[in-house]
């Protein structure tokens, strides 16, 4: 039996993430209805239980009446009603008609973290009166917002631009198979609202800009910066200086973490008392070329998993601190950066972090970061941060499409009549080694990017580090040794194929120009997309 | 110009930059005690003794640039942001443990 088409696959998923979404709105309608049904039926007991009178029923009121010497009888009177004027203070916060601060299928759902000093009744009421953004819903954002959500948070807004993809869901636990595909903030509030109906979700389906970072942030009490960009990091950081917003930052990457509480206590620009900013630890952004992507760097999930769950008790405790009155009231944190890494021992260590900079950008007196200059998209956070353009190193002529290169391994030269061989040339695929390992093209050979960028093409001029200089002149003498073989030079996606192709020519392996050495156009995701569409797309 | 003196210290990299450094998280060195000019090494000293003596990688750019720490790598002396302790500026001791972390961006 053929496979069914792709397209029927995709329909069918999207018909049931639509059902499911579906379900899921219909459980939670379920579910505020049984609870307000709960809700009146206490209320409706209660009532019977505090106004009907039971003269000769109830024990106290017996006793009272027959039982008691009168002194007595009117001390106890007045102790009892002491204790309602102590319980009138504070009906205050309760809404009206309730008799308890919270639903009863509150103090049952939060009962485990209510107990705790830390929380308490007071910090789940801020809690639940809290609104918290989480800017990015993936590999962080996904576990800060299930923790937050399954806390009591309130209000909880989703800022995301993207949709599900099948490579997201090794740690963006939120998301499922069936919803790939589904915007990031649908898939997440489907998984929330089963999780916590409770909690008021707010999407906002689109990336965050400078023109509209104000108006999204301002409505909320605390900022998760879940993104994974610098360009995004400025930005969220400088708007919530403007708007006095306590901000949990954090990112992730390969098996390192980092994470920070900024503008902690969030003082206006200029105050010196506040938290620094992103700014004030970073004034400048790092060079583009430094800056790797999961994408590209990779990521094991429960790393990134760790450093969204700490943003979420980070805001737990941001939110809650000092809410409990019979504990002394302390200040916020001093500054510091933890870092996190799976494969050092320890994994945790916390640094100090410097105050505010007296020149910060952002947050100091001299700022030049303004809710105006914000608006009107006069600050170019892209810009400020700079892009890396495509790698055009190459001139025409050292290059070859995936197409032409099959040709030559698969087809017979329609001139010479040659027959196709793989052994006519060398194709050296520069992907690290790992990947190679994954998947590769039948006949090449490694030789790591790593490994060609860390081959000093001056010559073997290292003296001190002799032993390091013959380990990696290896490949370059291996290659030397084919001197009638045009090299091909095949990476992921074309790019570093192209710097190679100029690294071997500047370590001679061109012989001068009489040896033809290129790159494949586009790389291995060209290769899959034109010629073998079964090769694996990781 | 004598300059037998060295003061052991330990450099840890973190955040990618270990791989610049032949994969190595954590290096116990010997540094000189003072540097081209006799006077106290100092980390603006350390950073170019790394580059020129213990960087194995071509692509000094991904560590320094305009003679000092690129942009986007913290550093970190005895578990302390350096601008608590005067940054390039601040004399290296024995013992001391200093940290370079680059920022990550991934999430
Ligand atoms: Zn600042």
């Amino acid at each position: 039996m053929a496979p069914p088409p792709v397209l029927i696959l995709e329909s069918l998923r999207q018909q049931i993430a639509s059902c499911e979404s579906q379900l899921q709105d219909l459980r939670r309608q379920l579910a505020e209805a049984e609870h307000q049904q709960r809700a009146a039926q206490q209320h409706a007991h209660d009532r019977l239980r505090t106004s009907a009178p039971a003269p000769f029923g109830d024990p106290l009121t017996h006793d009272m009446r027959y039982g008691i010497h009168d002194d007595f009888r009117s001390e106890v009177f007045a102790a009892l009603s002491q204790g309602e004027e102590e319980q009138a203070g504070e009906e205050e916060q309760r809404p009206p008609g309730r008799r308890w601060p919270l639903d009863a299928v509150e103090y049952r759902r939060y009962g485990r973290q209510l107990i705790m000093p830390e929380v308490g009744l007071q910090g789940q009421l801020r809690l639940k009166n809290a609104a918290v953004l989480i800017i990015g819903m993936g590999g962080l954002g996904c576990p800060a917002a299930a923790y937050l959500a399954g806390a009591g948070v309130g209000t909880i807004g989703l800022v995301d631009g993207d949709v599900v993809e099948e490579s997201n869901l090794h740690r963006q636990i939120l998301h499922s198979t069936a919803r790939v595909g589904m915007t990031k903030v649908e898939s997440a509030m489907v998984a929330l609202n089963s999780l916590n109906p409770n909690v008021k979700l707010v999407s906002h389906t689109t990336r965050l800009s400078p023109e509209t970072a104000l108006s999204t942030m301002q409505p909320y009490d605390l900022v998760l910066d879940c993104t994974d960009n610098p360009a995004s990091r400025y930005l969220i950081s400088d708007t919530c200086v403007l708007l006095g917003k306590t901000l949990v930052s954090a990112s992730a990457l390969r098996t390192d973490g980092q994470l920070m509480v900024l503008n902690n206590p969030p003082m206006p620009p200029g105050s010196t008392s506040g938290g620094p900013c992103y700014r004030c630890v970073f004034p400048k952004p790092p060079p583009p070329e430094s800056v790797v992507s999961c994408g590209d760097g990779g990521i094991l999930g429960p790393v990134v998993g760790i450093m969204g769950v700490l943003q979420a008790l980070e805001a737990i405790k941001v939110l809650t601190r000092n809410s409990n009155p019979s504990i002394p009231e302390t200040p916020p944190d001093p500054p510091s950066l933890l870092i996190f890494s799976a494969y050092s021992s320890p994994m945790f260590r916390s640094i100090r972090l410097r105050t505010r900079k007296a020149k910060c950008a952002a947050c100091s007196a001299q700022a030049s970061v303004t809710p105006e200059a914000l608006n009107s998209g006069s600050l170019d956070y892209v810009q400020f941060c700079g892009v890396i353009n495509p790698v055009d190193a190459l001139s025409p002529n050292e290059r070859i499409s995936v197409n032409n290169y099959a040709k030559i391994r698969l087809d017979v030269n329609p001139f010479t009549g040659t027959e196709p061989s793989k052994d006519s040339h060398i194709l050296v695929d520069v992907r690290e080694k790992v990947e190679f390992d994954l998947c590769n093209v039948e006949g090449s050979v490694n030789v790591p990017f790593s490994t060609v960028t860390s081959t000093r093409s001056s010559g073997p001029n290292g003296t001190s580090n002799g032993q390091q200089g013959n380990e990696e002149q290896s490949w370059v003498s291996e290659l030397k040794s084919y001197p009638d073989k045009p090299i091909f030079v095949l990476c992921r996606r074309g790019n570093d194929s192209q710097i190679t192709v100029k690294k071997m020519r500047e370590l001679g392996l061109d012989l001068g120009g009489q040896r033809w050495i290129g790159d494949i156009k586009g790389g291995l995701n060209a290769w899959r997309d034109s010629v073998d569409p079964e090769f694996p797309e990781y | 110009m004598k300059n037998d003196d060295t003061i052991p210290i330990t450099v840890e990299f973190s955040g990618g930059l270990e791989m610049l450094f032949s994969n190595d998280r954590k290096h116990s060195l010997s540094m000189p005690a003072k540097d081209e000019d006799g006077t106290l090494s100092n980390i603006a000293y350390l950073v170019r003794y790394l580059c020129d003596s213990v960087m194995k990688d071509p692509r000094k750019d991904l560590f320094v640039l305009d003679g000092t720490v690129r942009p986007g790598i913290l550093v970190l002396i005895n578990e302390a942001d350096w601008e608590l302790e005067g940054e390039d500026k601040y004399e290296i001791k024995n013992g001391d443990n200093i940290l370079f972390v680059s920022t990550l961006h991934g999430g």
